[in-house]
């Protein structure tokens, strides 16, 4: 197990290092540079900011510069907010999307598993076809469609909400019900198929016929095996789920992380976009690694050599 | 045997959610109370006129909207009135030396920083000089000081040789290389702010990152900034003018998304916005909470001069007179732009102190309101090109924001009618910027904003070799034109220099004005009074006071 361990994490920083380079090279590739604005700013003040950030070196060079700051901790400054460096931006921004984000997958997971059960339990009745409608709704409705009706059926129509930045615990409803909305869907139908995967199983008519009780059929032998599908769907889903959503946090003015994801691309700010995306990699990795050792914890059967 | 493992699911499931719900309350209430004890009973006043500044650094700023939050906390030498005239602000008056190469401005007496220590004209020395260092790449540094004295050594790296002087703790010299008659203007520009030697060189550049860090002398001065979220300012107790400051602070809420803005205005959570949705406009229009006013700035089209058959000024004229700016700016513009009848709008001065636009062309607009088709072909025949035919099909960039791609799409319709077939090509911002300074278009839509009154500053767009003559326009004549207005100091002469250069721009159709840009914003008069809104597209909410 421990080597196994070691061995996933040694591949995770290989994984995020060709992360890091193709991401460095592929957003030089798009034109444009961070230094631009609709008024043209004098070419010798862009060559003072080139020269400050040294975006006048070869790309080689710069790449050099950068993965060798990367190796001692060091992200850079961010080209656009001025005087920030990418750590900052980070560190202060993401436990605000990581407290959102957390409520929302904690949401989803209770609910997604436990209405997934119910659908799976009472198939083909009135329940189940109720669950389903809700899930393909959920799946099928855009995170941004479901933000602004929030937004304003609850905020501007009803007032009973702030929908403006994060000032009591009741305008944290309204953002954490729309992150919520699409992992709560899914999980429910995924639950739902693997739930009734499970229930006909041959164990299961054994459990039945030895005589266990209804709740230890269900925890110890249905739920243990079902689950399984949404564990690994929760592992990467948390990642992204925790970093923000730009939609989101730009829809309630919440000054979370996922807003700097775009923010960097479109404004070509090169160390933000770097410093998120590592970010990002180095998250997913991380989960999916967790997800792996749940995996043994769930399901013993499993063998990692 | 189902129904019961159910109720068992079902309850633990409620168990964990009540757990979730718990520490999310305790968690939360903390930040409702810690923002309750920030604005406390203080008559805060809550606007929005932007999302999150790049940077609050006068010297770095580019940005509008972070240059009006700038200069409610920091004050120039100058300010500008109500009327745009220049008006005391640090500096209680001042002297133009009678070639007009010298400006001698006197400070207040007992001028303070926001942290209680003197500011005095040295101060002004350093920041300056500042904006010229190239470690701190200042993008207005030229537009602001290239006509003082000593602007190119100190460009190049050595900031000393800029010439402004310091020969006492309130008086402030500056020795121009040629005569600027908008000096006055640069004087209360957001860039030349004074910013305070000993915050800046402690804390670098992130000096204008944090609350305890900015030191400011304007009215207010920044308490809090909580990136993407807000700007919080109050009161600065050592403003010379403190007293009449009526509000005990704002509050710069730094919304994006104009929706967003919009929602929490209609929920009484902001007083004033000014990133109204577009799509709400026509339900708006005589409310009495919206407003529009003009702002010295023109929507125009670039046409790139050096590619066939824009070579041609009969093409670009037979293309701008098929345009009805009346329809494109009141109708699908929905009044938030006015028709252009001129390059140079409403708003710009000019040198006797009366509206530019009043004295050009004999006081008669350049341009129809409406098309007027029959000119348009005959421009197009005298091209060589009759109904358009030999003409091969045009390409129109843009970006897609605000109208433009509306914009695109009439002038598809538009350009139509005398024979004109053109495509759309819409480009995301940050590669349209690059593109159409390369001259990597055909027609691009392009825009001005003005950082000061005074014509030069829009006309100088299409000298031949500004960087922001994007259609790459060159008429040897137009630039003898800007040149003999830049080195004149007769008034009369100046100001027909300026007329003439617009003449012959636009006989040449070296561009295509279309529009001007107006501010638009909603304003919630139960909430608050006396703000004011200069044609820089400036707010002033220094002088606001909360009411009911």
């Amino acid at each position: 197990m421990t080597r196994y361990v070691l061995k996933r994490i040694l591949l995770a920083i290989v994984t995020i290092w060709v992360v890091a380079t193709l991401t460095f090279f592929l957003m030089n590739m798009i034109p444009g540079g961070p230094f631009l604005s609709e008024k043209a700013i004098s070419p010798q003040a862009t060559a003072a900011l080139e020269a400050k950030y040294g975006l006048d070196k070869s790309l080689w060079e710069q790449y050099v510069t950068y993965m060798n700051g990367l190796l001692h901790g060091d992200f850079g400054l961010s080209l656009k907010q001025r005087g920030r460096t990418v750590l900052e931006i980070i560190v202060t921004k993401f436990p605000v999307s990581a407290k959102i984000g957390g409520m929302a997958v904690l949401i989803s997971l209770v609910l997604g598993v436990s209405l997934g059960c119910i659908a799976a339990l009472h198939q083909g009745k009135f329940w189940d076809r109720f669950i389903s409608v809700f899930a393909t709704l959920g799946i099928a409705v855009p995170g941004f469609v479901v933000c602004t009706l929030l937004s304003y059926v609850f905020g501007a129509k009803l007032k009973l909400v702030s929908t403006l930045g994060l000032s009591d615990w009741t305008s944290y409803i309204l953002p954490v019900t729309a992150i919520a909305f699409y992992p709560t869907s899914y999980i429910m139908r995924l639950m739902r198929s693997s739930m009734l995967d499970v229930l006909g199983q041959d164990y299961m008519r054994t459990a039945k016929a030895k005589g266990l009780s209804g709740t230890k059929q269900l925890f110890k032998h249905a739920l243990r095996n079902a689950i399984l599908p949404v564990v690994t769907y929760v592992g990467p889903m948390l990642a992204y789920t925790i970093v923000g959503s730009f939609v989101v946090e730009k829809i309630f003015v919440i000054p979370g992380l996922g807003g700097s994801f775009i923010t960097a691309i479109n404004g070509r700010d090169y160390t933000l976009i770097m410093g998120t995306t590592i970010f990002l990699a180095t998250l997913v990795i991380l989960m999916t690694l967790v997800v792996d050792i749940l995996y043994k914890i769930i399901d013993p059967r499993i063998k990692y050599d | 045997m189902k129904t019961r493992s159910l109720t068992l699911l079902m309850a633990a499931a409620m168990t964990v959610s009540a757990v979730g719900c718990s520490s999310n309350n305790t968690s939360t209430n903390s930040t409702a109370d810690s923002t309750a004890a920030a604005t406390g009973d203080k008559k805060i006043l809550s606007v929005q006129i932007g999302p999150n500044p790049e940077t609050m650094d006068p010297a770095l700023n580019s940005a509008l909207d972070a240059g009006n939050m700038i200069l409610e906390s920091f004050e120039c030498l100058l300010t500008n009135d109500k009327d745009g005239n220049a008006a005391p602000g640090a500096a209680e008056s001042w002297e133009v030396s009678e070639d007009g190469k010298t400006y001698t401005f006197k400070l207040r007496d007992g001028l303070k920083w926001s942290d209680g220590t003197p500011l005095t004209s040295e101060d002004f020395v350093y920041s300056w000089q500042r904006v010229c260092d190239p470690n701190v790449a200042a993008p207005y540094a030229e537009t602001v000081l290239s006509m003082v004295e000593g602007y190119d050594e100190a460009i190049a790296g050595d900031i000393t040789k800029l010439n402004v002087e310091a020969p006492d703790e309130k008086t402030f010299i500056v020795h121009l290389s040629n005569a600027c008659p908008y000096f006055e203007s640069l004087a209360a520009f957001a860039t030349l702010s004074p910013v305070q030697k000993a915050t800046v060189e402690k804390n670098g550049d992130a000096w204008a990152t944090a609350a305890e860090t900015y030191v400011s002398n304007g009215p207010f001065h920044v308490t809090e900034w909580v990136p993407n979220s807000y700007i919080l300012m109050e009161k600065n107790p050592n403003y010379w003018n403190a007293e009449n400051i009526k509000i005990d602070g704002i509050k710069f809420n730094l919304i994006e998304d104009a929706n967003a803005a919009y929602n929490a205005y209609n929920a009484g959570e902001i007083a004033f916005i000014k990133d109204v949705p577009t799509e709400e406009i026509a339900s708006l229009e005589g409310r009495d909470d919206f407003f529009v006013a003009p702002m010295i700035g023109t929507y125009y089209i670039s046409l790139n001069t050096e590619k066939e058959p824009y070579t041609n000024p009969d093409v670009r004229r037979a293309l701008s007179l098929a345009i009805d700016r009346e329809y494109l700016a009141n109708t699908l513009m929905q009044g938030t732009y006015s028709p252009a009848g001129n390059f140079v709008g409403p708003g710009w001065m000019d040198t006797d102190g009366t509206e530019f636009y009043k004295n050009s062309n004999g006081g008669e607009n350049f341009f129809k309101p409406t098309a007027d088709i029959e000119a348009a072909k005959a421009a197009l025949e005298a091209a060589g090109y009759p109904n358009g035919e030999g003409l091969p099909v045009l390409t129109y960039s843009t970006n897609d924001s605000g109208y433009h791609k509306s914009v695109a799409e009439y002038l598809q319709q538009a350009w139509k009618e005398i024979g004109v077939n053109l495509d759309v090509e819409i480009v995301e911002w940050a590669s349209f910027t690059p593109m159409r300074r390369n001259g990597d278009f055909e027609i691009a839509r392009n825009g001005w904003v003005g950082d000061y009154t005074d014509p030069s500053n829009i006309l100088t767009l299409l000298y031949s070799t500004n960087g922001n003559n994007d259609g790459k326009y060159n008429n040897p004549e137009y630039d003898a034109q800007l040149d003999l207005a830049s080195t004149t100091l007769d008034p009369k002469e100046r100001s027909a220099a300026l007329h003439k250069a617009e003449e012959i721009l636009i006989e040449d159709a070296g561009c295509i004005p279309v529009a001007y840009y107006n501010d638009f914003w909603l304003e919630n008069k139960d909430v608050v009074d006396g703000i004011w809104h200069s044609a820089y597209g400036y707010w002033h909410f220094e002088d606001a006071e909360l009411v009911g």
